[in-house]
């Protein structure tokens, strides 16, 4: 049995570490607030792109000719995959839980005879993929040093990804993130950006006839890489308020085990000071009656 | 017959304005400004960098757009852009922090002559405020 010093260093420990899992708790519910408000304001932006897409090459006739963005290199034997973690830990199963989605992903590819290229953005997915699939990463992208996420991180990702297809070193490019469902929920998604996914019909979509100006054409090759941009920009934005989601949970649930291991403690340490005092008058009385 | 119709700028961050007593927007298109009142044609547009005059019964409000989509169906006018100040309230400081980025990347050899159209647009009309 511990000595009763032993069990006092414990407790404090225990109580000591039962205060900072509380403070990230507290910080991560702050900025968790801050992290959900940006995704829904940024939803209008993204949702109001990819309709305008959607109308766009619902009327382009010529599909052949349409822009490579949209309609692919016609092959797919290089995947790109851009994983989006986060930056720091103490996330419970965050990151895990994308990278889980991610090496199934990976594996598919690889069982396929498919070559495998990885972009990892924030660097606990890189940590966490490197010891496996350290020859597939050609990229590793932090924002350690972004307060919030905002659009230009996101654009940087996006013109990387671009010049990359440009040189025609990938074929389809997939975004792995997590979507904030709520606070205890986060799903983690796969979302193709490369080429574009148009099957699902636009919203209201309308056999509208739209006036353009430049050409479709035109349009659509400068519409596509901002678009590219945009449905990181979200996948950064859900990302960032899952990560806080995920922090709370944990650290909430971290909070509460570290109070039940002190109540735990308590006990033994009462107990245990408790037989030291019946041993000790067990030994004067005996000693009296010896006498 | 009222001739006001909706208009909402979006960007990245969040939905920068949504109003619906607009009477006319002018906006600063790919070539050249595009005046739109209510009633017009479905239309898609870019924006290069330039100023957005929406008129409306109260009076006229200006703002600066980097770059940007503008789409108009039903009398709904959409535009999106990365980047959009109130000329009303202007950061100076901003605005030169801008100028300054454009210029640095103007000084870069490698940009192709689309881009330095564009970046030559953004600062003259970033000069035109000023």
């Amino acid at each position: 049995m511990a000595s009763l010093d032993d069990l006092k260093k414990r407790i404090s420990s225990v109580k000591s570490t039962q205060k900072i899992t509380k403070a990230m708790k507290m910080v991560a519910a702050a900025k968790l607030r801050r992290a959900q408000e940006s995704a829904e304001k940024g939803r209008p932006y993204s949702e109001k792109m990819n309709n305008i897409i959607l109308n766009l090459s619902n009327g382009i006739s010529d599909i052949e000719n349409a822009p490579k963005l949209l309609s692919g290199t016609g092959e797919d034997k290089v995947h790109l995959c851009v994983v989006m973690t986060s930056d720091r830990g103490l996330c419970g199963g965050f990151n895990t839980n994308i990278i889980k989605k991610a090496k199934i992903f990976f594996q598919k590819i690889l069982d396929e005879g498919k070559t495998l290229k990885i972009i990892t953005v924030g660097s606990k997915g890189y940590d966490q993929l490197k010891r496996v699939y350290g020859d597939n990463i050609i990229e590793r992208i932090s924002f350690k040093d972004s307060k919030n996420v905002n659009y230009f991180d996101a654009d940087k990702v996006g013109k990387i990804v671009i010049e990359k297809f440009e040189k025609k070193e990938f074929d389809v490019c997939t975004i792995f993130y997590n979507q904030f469902k709520n606070v205890i929920t986060q799903i983690p998604q796969e979302q193709q950006i490369i080429p574009l996914n148009t099957s699902e019909k636009a919203e209201n979509s309308s056999e509208d006839n739209y006036e353009f100006e430049p050409e479709e054409d035109e349009i659509l090759s400068n519409l596509l890489p901002k678009n590219i941009s945009t449905q990181i920009f979200k996948a950064m934005l859900e990302n960032s308020a899952s990560e806080q989601g995920s922090r709370m949970s944990a650290m909430d649930n971290a909070t509460r085990n570290a109070g039940e291991m002190v109540d735990k403690l308590t006990i033994e340490y009462n107990r245990s000071r408790q037989a030291a005092i019946t041993k000790e008058l067990i030994e004067i009385i005996s000693g009296a009656e010896s006498l | 017959m009222s001739e006001e119709y909706s208009l909402e700028i979006v960007n990245p961050e969040k939905s920068f304005l949504s109003r619906d007593d607009v009477t006319e927007v002018v906006v600063p298109a790919y070539e050249g400004e595009i005046g739109i009142l209510k009633d017009h044609i479905s239309i898609i547009s870019f924006l290069k960098p330039g100023i957005i005059k929406i008129f409306s019964k109260s009076g006229e409000d200006s703002y600066y757009v980097n770059d940007g989509i503008i789409e108009f169906k039903n009398n709904n006018l959409s535009i999106l852009t990365s980047l959009i100040l109130d000329l009303k309230d202007i950061d100076k400081e901003k605005l030169i922090e801008i100028k300054k980025s454009a210029e640095e990347e103007l000084s870069k050899s490698e940009i192709s002559d689309q881009e330095k159209y564009l970046l030559d647009q953004r600062i003259e009309v970033l000069k035109s405020i000023n």
